[in-house]
């Protein structure tokens, strides 16, 4: 149980990992997370379940901080002591017609469950996916299978068009009509996506991942306001309709514990040396 | 020859607020064998037991006070085991001053306190963890039927172990990845120690009760596949989600809930980071929301954290407020400051979103209302603001709706609270019974042990073919 069975880097910081657990395989639905808590000492860590190979769900991660660096300096073989879930609501999935999906960063991951679940459902889909450059833009290879139409930006323009992902969204929009729409990314992002979305009033469904300790509904440290009410991100989402979120609110509310973040990375480089390889 | 108790409970050695306010250690030293020989020592082994009564599990207390007496403290321990399996937890957490203690007959003396029953409960449980010796406890042979308990908080826990004793083969399943519940996010290691914690569970898994961490029912396990494996179900999830005011700036940083304050330091050890990695706000300013014993936990973790000062905010008075005496006192010794007839109505955030005051009304007592307690009005005008930079709404819980959603066709009331039989915990859902703050509302931990208890006893006549309440 919880074992990793695969790691793969897939760009610089950013690693792939397939995790050990039949039931999660066998429960969880596009869209759903995980809780992943390393060791005795760990943070609950939540993640998106980025879909399943076998008797493992992959989960996708980028090192931005102690516990996600810890976790990409995982081992195959090393197990993860506890691995909670499927945890919050499945994504809607049904025939929309046109499905525009904007994926960023490691956002990209937790899209292709939710792509594959669409277009086996007889959507067509147009893909928007964006990264800093090139190596970012991860699982093209899977999209370019998925997508009836694909766009790549990238900010350097290293690869596709030299832009943001919303440059690519502005493209499909002016091509054809768009039913419902779906954004996975960085926060910031994704209130950008929502945004262009309402330019056009296209419904758009954001992946919220803000500050979560239980993951259950039991804390209330995932609290978001949507349609001006108090929601919990962990079982009254992850997803949103992105029109309805205080996007400014939540920006806030992630930098909430930034000065620990920072202490907490500190003593963690200290110790375990240079990182810059990962 | 009349025996005449001595007027005052043996008092117990603590640790001096000074010095307890710079750590989480166990405030409450506990009493050794000649302040325990001594205390029972007052207890006149009345006939009638009236103590008895005010116990919701009905342990037989004069016989293991006359244990102690006797200075036979395993016996006394065994005896308390055969009707609570968690006489440790129960002993530090119990409100005894409004249960077992209030019927005491050495109570009723003019000016005489009753004997102090949790204390002695407390004691006989510590002094057999710290010999070393376990309890034989008579299980009955296996009835070859299976029993899954959702929930191991109070509740869960004693439910399963009474269904173990009875022979039954119990299954627990946890959502977090500690077992315990509400004893090991919500109470602080001041008040009780994890390390009793897991004692007690691990004396419950001695029983051959299995139980299955991080596994939330209805999400990792399908509450059909329960139903088809198991021939009884009990829900015992407690009442976790936490209340809002729902007042302006809630969501600033620096504004928690109780259960998140105190989930923090308690279940993640924030107060150990950067040991432990999960944060918490370490306030200098810290406002408290509610006059409970949550509020009370939250406040002294507060100032346990480091705080400058901590202020209790309550819409009522030192009278109404439903923390325990102990508690509040324990609180009043550090130095917490209580601001009576307040009620927040507005935080105040700055540019970065984080909190930087709340906004308070004064508030009058008006006339009862339907808890009997008298209904707070607002005061016009009068209006002020204290400055905070942490704020910890205590202010309650209420039904989780996580998993209550995923049973289909188990019949709530209007607050979302499982709604059973009172006397047999029967759900409207054949096969399932349900105890605890998940059908009272948020209670005490013995009243949510007191239906684990009942409910045993009704699933095993269940089981046994002998009552079925769904006919």
């Amino acid at each position: 149980m919880n074992v990793i069975r695969r790691k793969r880097k897939l760009a610089s910081g950013v690693y792939e990992f397939l995790i050990e657990s039949p039931q999660i395989v066998k429960y969880s639905q596009p869209g759903q997370f995980v809780i992943l808590k390393l060791h005795e000492k760990a943070e609950r860590i939540p993640i998106t379940i980025a879909g399943k190979e076998g008797d493992c769900f992959r989960a996708v991660v980028r090192a931005v901080g102690k516990s996600t660096y810890e976790l990409c300096l995982a081992k195959e073989g090393d197990q993860i002591m506890d691995v909670v879930g499927p945890l919050g609501r499945p994504s809607e999935i049904d025939l929309y017609g046109n499905v525009m999906l904007v994926g960023g960063g490691v956002g990209i991951a937790t899209l292709l469950p939710i792509a594959e679940a669409l277009k086996e459902r007889g959507n067509k889909l147009y893909v928007v996916l964006g990264g800093r450059s090139k190596e970012y833009v991860i699982m093209l290879e899977e999209f370019s299978k998925l997508a009836d139409e694909l766009i790549v930006t990238t900010d350097d323009g290293s690869f596709g068009i030299k832009g943001v992902v919303t440059d690519g969204m502005q493209l499909f929009f002016e091509k054809v009509k768009i039913d419902v729409s779906w954004a996975v990314g960085p926060t910031i992002m994704m209130k950008f996506c929502c945004l262009k979305a309402k330019e056009y009033g296209v419904k758009i469904w954001v992946s919220l991942n803000p500050i979560m300790v239980d993951g259950t509904g039991m804390c209330g440290a995932c609290r978001v306001t949507v349609d001006g009410k108090i929601k919990f991100a962990c079982v009254d989402g992850p997803e949103f309709e992105g029109s309805r979120v205080d996007w400014d609110e939540l920006l806030k509310r992630l930098a909430q514990y930034k000065k620990e973040e920072e202490e907490s990375f500190k003593l963690f480089a200290e110790r375990v040396g240079d990182l810059s390889w990962l | 020859m009349a025996v005449k108790p001595s007027p005052r409970k043996t008092p117990m050695r603590e640790q001096h607020p000074k010095e307890r306010i710079g750590n989480f250690f166990e405030v409450p030293y506990g009493y050794n064998e000649e302040e325990a020989v001594a205390e029972a020592n007052r207890c006149l082994q009345c006939p009638t037991k009236p103590c008895v009564s005010g116990c919701p599990v009905e342990i037989d207390i004069p016989k293991f006070i006359r244990k102690i007496k006797e200075r036979n403290f395993a016996e006394a321990a065994r005896i308390l085991k055969m009707y609570n399996n968690l006489p440790a937890i129960c002993g530090r957490v119990c409100p005894q001053e409004t249960q077992c203690e209030a019927k005491c007959v050495v109570g009723k003396i003019p000016n005489s306190e009753p004997v102090a029953i949790g204390r002695l409960e407390r004691f006989a449980a510590d002094w057999e963890a710290e010999h070393y010796v376990e309890s034989k406890i008579d299980v009955a042979p296996a009835k070859h039927k299976r029993v899954a308990v959702v929930g191991s908080g109070p509740a869960g826990l004693t439910a399963a172990a009474d269904l173990a004793k009875r022979g039954y083969e119990v299954h627990i399943f946890e959502t977090l990845h500690k077992p315990g519940g509400v004893l090991v996010y919500g109470i602080p290691e001041f008040r009780l120690p994890k390390s009793i914690v897991e004692r007690e569970v691990n004396y419950i898994r001695s029983l051959s009760v299995r139980i299955f961490l991080n596994m939330p029912v209805g999400k990792a396990v399908p509450v059909k596949d329960l139903l088809q494996e198991y021939h009884a179900i009990f829900i015992g999830v407690g009442a976790g989600t936490p209340k809002f005011m729902g007042i302006d700036g809630t969501n600033l940083n620096g504004v928690y809930s109780a259960n998140e304050f105190l989930t923090r330091v308690n279940l993640m050890k924030a107060y150990l980071f950067p040991e432990y990695d999960t944060p918490v706000r370490k306030g200098k300013k810290v406002i408290v929301v509610g006059g409970g014993n949550v509020a009370m936990d939250a406040a002294r973790s507060a100032l346990r954290l480091g705080a400058e000062s901590v202020t209790v905010v309550y819409r009522r008075t030192e009278q109404e407020m439903p923390a325990r005496r102990e508690e509040y006192l324990h609180a009043v010794e550090e130095g917490i400051r209580f601001y009576w007839l307040t009620q927040p109505i507005k935080y105040v955030g700055n540019e970065k979103g984080e909190v930087v005051g709340v906004e308070c009304i004064s508030m009058m007592l008006g006339e009862p209302d339907e808890s009997g307690r008298r209904r707070p009005i607002p005061i016009e005008d009068s209006r002020f603001i204290l400055e905070a930079d942490t704020v910890i709404e205590a202010i309650g819980t209420e039904a989780n709706r996580f998993l209550l959603s995923q049973f289909n066709g188990l019949k709530l009331n209007k607050y979302g609270y499982i709604v059973v039989d009172e006397s047999t915990c029967a759900t409207s859902m054949k096969k399932v019974f349900a105890g605890g703050d998940i059908v009272t509302g948020a209670a005490t931990v013995i009243e949510a042990m007191g239906a684990g208890k009942r409910a045993a006893e009704w699933i095993d006549k269940f089981l046994s073919g002998e009552y079925d309440p769904w006919k």
